[in-house]
């Protein structure tokens, strides 16, 4: 099926690959279905772009390649509500708040986007450790990126 | 909205495994206590209105840096 979105134009989606959002997003409550674009082959950031609403779409950042040193574990509220059986199903993303320049843009390590990429659900999920994963992390320079 | 009062000390079940419990009032700030299984998250509310806005806030930016991130390879 093809999609408009929000920074690709219109793109030709496979079904398959629909993630389902039960609980939404903060915010977007009422959105479920969105699906990852690869925003550029070369760059850790993708898309998660809403299937329902066009305008509905966040740049992700793949966060392991910005803070090396990003480590948290996810509930066992959370595996059960995004069915994890093994921890290579599941992936994480954090939403990015990109600013005037890549070096001012922020990731939000509080709440990583959680994707089973094997059962196609997704969540957002917060961290307890609030002072030490903030919601505005510095993306500061990635090798290779823009500056 | 259920509106209790309670006294230092005293506490508030919340169905039967979250306890509530109010540890201190100190002026306008209150100490609470709160004792529920490990499953069930406990955070402050702005912690989740911080991220509504954090998220509202990532949709809306410059096209030109997209375009510019795609570019600069």
């Amino acid at each position: 099926m093809n999609i408009e979105t929000k920074f690709l134009g219109q793109v030709e989606i496979d079904e398959q690959n629909i993630l389902t959002f039960e609980t939404g997003l903060p915010g977007f409550l009422d959105v479920h279905k969105f699906v990852l674009l690869p925003l550029d082959a070369d760059l850790p950031l993708v898309v998660l772009q809403s299937v329902e609403q066009q305008q509905l779409g966040f740049v992700l950042a793949y966060p392991f390649a910005f803070k090396k040193d990003y480590i948290f574990e996810i509930s066992e509220e959370e595996k059960i509500d995004l069915q994890v059986e093994e921890e290579e199903d599941v992936i994480a993303y954090t939403i990015v708040t990109l600013k005037e320049t890549f070096s001012e843009s922020t990731m939000n390590l509080l709440a990583p986007i959680i994707i089973n990429t094997k059962k196609k659900l997704g969540k957002q999920i917060v961290l307890q450790d609030s002072k030490r994963y903030p919601l505005r992390y510095p993306i500061g320079s990635m090798e290779g990126s823009a500056k | 909205m259920l509106v209790l009062s309670r006294k230092t000390g005293e506490s508030i079940m919340i169905g039967d495994q979250i306890e509530v419990k109010v540890l201190a009032v100190e002026g306008d700030q209150v100490k609470i206590g709160i004792v529920a299984p490990k499953a069930v998250k406990v955070h402050r509310a702005e912690v989740f209105e911080a991220i509504q806005e954090q998220n509202r806030e990532a949709l809306t930016f410059s096209n030109e840096l997209l375009n510019k991130l795609k570019r600069n390879k």
